[in-house]
């Protein structure tokens, strides 16, 4: 996914070139995000400044939306869903599976840094479930073989480039 | 030269139409074939996806589900001349669950190229704000009111009486805010239009800005759906480029332009009033009304808020009339809707119908029952916050009022259908527990009464003292009911109370052995 390392003056950039739009807020903190894989905590205070906010007021828009995530994420996303639509696939067992294969959790990355797991609610995809995404890859009628073999695909791209 | 489609719908896109294009574009570059790939949207037969299309004298001819594996054969069969496969579907519009529909906001949707301005405008793009730019402001909108037009993000409100309150009003700026974020499960019709026909969006928010007098649309798009802003902002800059966006559009001395906004993944977003302090880049904290959004809307000026769908569909009512729109339908509810089979079912996708379509019709005539081929146990309708029916309840009628009257709710279009695996109490349960998740905490009843919720139902589940907690959990249904400020604290009793009422066998727990 090619996250980059920490930096003051890049963030500073992303922040300078989303600012003049109106309620930049989203704009920058999405857009720091995709530069760090995560929104980390020394961006805050730069926000704050940039729009005019407490720091409080920007943590708080951070920490409401479920998709700012405040450390950084495996080198590889699989968003599972778990609507409804995709529970009536058997999305559940489906996630059990996937827990189990890779030792981790919602919210967690496994131990060797591969991969992050993160439950979706609905990907649009609701009538091919279960859904999944794998960084920007959807999924459809997902098993945990095709997990496996979408990520391997993922992993092996990544050691070529 | 010949032209194939090959889908970019995200649906397709997830049953591998990308490898599918690659293969074929090898295959063809190696032949030395005349013929040209073009990346059309979806036209939601998704159980057929990837659906290959091939332009012939006769129409074009479909095959499906197509694999990457399945490419050296179908050319060798005549695929370019729509030849003889298994794979073979016979002329795409011919098909049954296709052609018995009626397609009028859909219409391109799976036919064009949807970043092509040309084919837009072949197949009868621009003709409605043609239209509207003979017309006076007032006209536009009474031409809106008349078709009947009601919003199709749920609430089902008249369009030309929210126009007009925006039209009404004074003001140096008013905006065209485009509500696509989708959130309800089992909804995909605005993530199809997106990335199968987006200049029917643009021409829809032209028109509505012209109605009302805006000068500027924002369009907040669930960040679930990279495909689908990765088109649309493609779309917007083509506009632009094209004279199709910004000053003097289409000669005229109107201005209009978008700007497209990503969400951040919050289902209550899109409640308009916290979809509105998202986009001025706050939490996405309900407001109380009023003022409505139409007087106080998007940075405190008039904004008119609309589904996807809605504005998509007004470049037909202008371009064809108001009556064209109203004879379709029944009752109250005008013109069509774009009905998403989803869940487990056969034959999934998107069925535009008139409304007053039954039930029934849907799931078993289309959708060809669940997908598992168990038997059918429940369906729910309208999203998270919708009902639960039986399969006694088929015969019920895709109409606001009907579904109303049956406690339950047409939502976005939204079907979900269930088989007999399906636990009504672990449902029941869900509904508490996407509430308490996705409340926006400005209120008790939603934000503390969920998770009281989701307590209730696991003693239910675990067969604890289930009388007196079924009891308990209708006077919490009341109480969020009556004491929440907006829909996801006020409609999650909704799925709740249908699941008690039309399955309380799933209610019943055996007493769990070690309870005390
Ligand atoms: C909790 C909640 C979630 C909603 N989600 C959506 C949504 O995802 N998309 C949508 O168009 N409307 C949604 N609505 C309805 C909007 O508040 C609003 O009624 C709609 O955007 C108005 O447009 P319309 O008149 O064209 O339907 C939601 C409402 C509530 C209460
Ligand atoms: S009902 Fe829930 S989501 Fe709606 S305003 Fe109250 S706390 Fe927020
Ligand atoms: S419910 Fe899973 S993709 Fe919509």
């Amino acid at each position: 996914m090619g996250v980059m390392p920490w930096s003051a003056a890049r963030a500073a950039e992303l922040i300078e070139q989303h600012r003049p739009q109106a309620g930049a807020c989203l704009p920058i903190l999405h857009a720091l995000q995709e530069e760090f894989g995560h929104v980390p905590a020394e961006a805050v205070p730069l926000v704050a400044q940039a729009l005019n906010l407490s720091r409080a007021e920007v943590h708080g828009v951070v920490s409401f939306y479920h998709d700012f995530r405040k450390t950084a994420p495996g080198r590889h996303v699989l968003k599972l869903c778990r609507a409804e639509a995709c529970q009536a696939m058997g999305a559940d067992a489906l996630a059990a599976q996937v827990k189990a294969r890779f030792g981790v959790d919602f919210h967690d990355t496994s131990a060797d840094g591969k991969l992050t797991l993160e439950p979706v609610f609905c990907l649009g995809n609701c009538a091919c479930g279960p859904a999944a995404m794998l960084d920007e890859r959807i999924l459809g009628r997902v098993d945990l073989t095709k997990v496996e073999f979408h990520l391997a695909r993922h992993l092996a791209d990544e050691r070529q480039s | 030269m010949t032209r194939l489609f090959v889908p970019i719908d995200s649906t397709a896109l997830s049953l591998d139409a990308e490898e599918v294009a690659e293969a074929l574009a090898l295959a063809l570059k190696r032949q030395g074939a005349k013929a040209e790939i073009v990346r059309n949207g979806s036209r939601g037969l998704f159980w057929l996806e990837p659906l290959i299309e091939v332009e012939t004298p006769a129409g074009r001819v479909g095959y499906g589900p197509v694999t990457p594996d399945d490419v050296p054969g179908l050319l060798a069969a005549g695929l370019l001349e729509g030849g003889e496969h298994k794979l073979r579907l016979g002329l795409v519009e011919e098909i049954p669950w296709l052609k018995r529909q009626q397609r009028l906001t859909f219409a391109r949707c799976g036919i064009i190229d949807p970043l092509s301005l040309e084919d837009y405008e072949a197949h009868g793009g621009y003709r409605g704000l043609a239209k509207a730019l003979t017309l006076e402001p007032a006209a536009i909108v009474d031409t809106v009111t008349a078709s009947g037009l009601r919003g199709r993000g749920g609430a089902g409100f008249p369009t030309g009486i929210k126009w007009k309150t925006v039209l009404g009003a004074q003001a140096d700026q008013k905006y065209i805010v485009c509500n696509a974020d989708e959130g309800d499960s089992g909804t995909f019709a605005d993530r199809m239009l997106l990335e199968g026909d987006p200049y029917g969006l643009i021409e829809g928010m032209t028109i509505a800005g012209l109605a009302v007098g805006a000068t500027r649309g924002f369009v907040y798009i669930r960040s679930e759906y990279p495909h689908a802003f990765r088109t649309f902002k493609r779309a917007v800059a083509n506009a632009r480029d094209e004279g199709r966006l910004g000053t003097k559009i289409l000669g005229s001395d109107f201005s209009f332009d978008i700007e497209v906004r990503l969400g951040a993944g919050a289902y209550i977003c899109g409640e308009e009033t916290s979809l509105l302090e998202s986009l001025e880049g706050k939490r996405g904290v309900i407001r109380f009304k009023p003022p409505l959004p139409a007087l106080q809307g998007l940075f405190g000026k008039p904004t008119v808020v609309n589904n996807l769908v809605t504005l998509s569909t007004v470049p037909f009512i202008l371009a064809e009339g108001a009556e064209a729109y109203r004879d379709f339908g029944m009752g109250r509810s005008r013109g069509t809707l774009p009905v998403q089979l989803a869940g487990n079912v056969k034959r999934g996708g998107l069925v535009e119908l008139a409304f007053g379509v039954t039930l029934d019709t849907l799931i078993n005539d289309f959708g060809g029952g669940t997908a598992s081929g168990r038997p059918l146990r429940a369906v729910q309708i309208g999203g998270p916050l919708g009902a639960y029916f039986p399969a006694s309840l088929l015969d019920l009628p895709m109409d606001y009022e009907a579904l109303a009257a049956k406690r339950g709710m047409l939502g976005h279009g939204g079907m979900v259908l269930f088989d007999d695996g399906v636990d009504l109490a672990r449902q029941a349960r869900f509904a508490m527990e996407f509430c308490a998740v996705e409340s926006c905490g400005k209120c008790t009843p939603c934000r503390i009464g969920s998770t009281r919720g989701v307590e209730i139902m696991d003693r239910i589940i675990a067969g604890r003292d289930v009388e007196a907690q079924t009891a308990l959990l209708r006077d919490l249904c009341e109480v969020m009911t009556d004491g929440s400020l907006c829909a996801l604290g006020g409609l999650t009793p909704l799925p709740v109370l249908s699941a008690l009422e039309h399955f309380p066998e799933d209610f019943k727990r055996p007493v769990a052995a070690a309870a005390e």
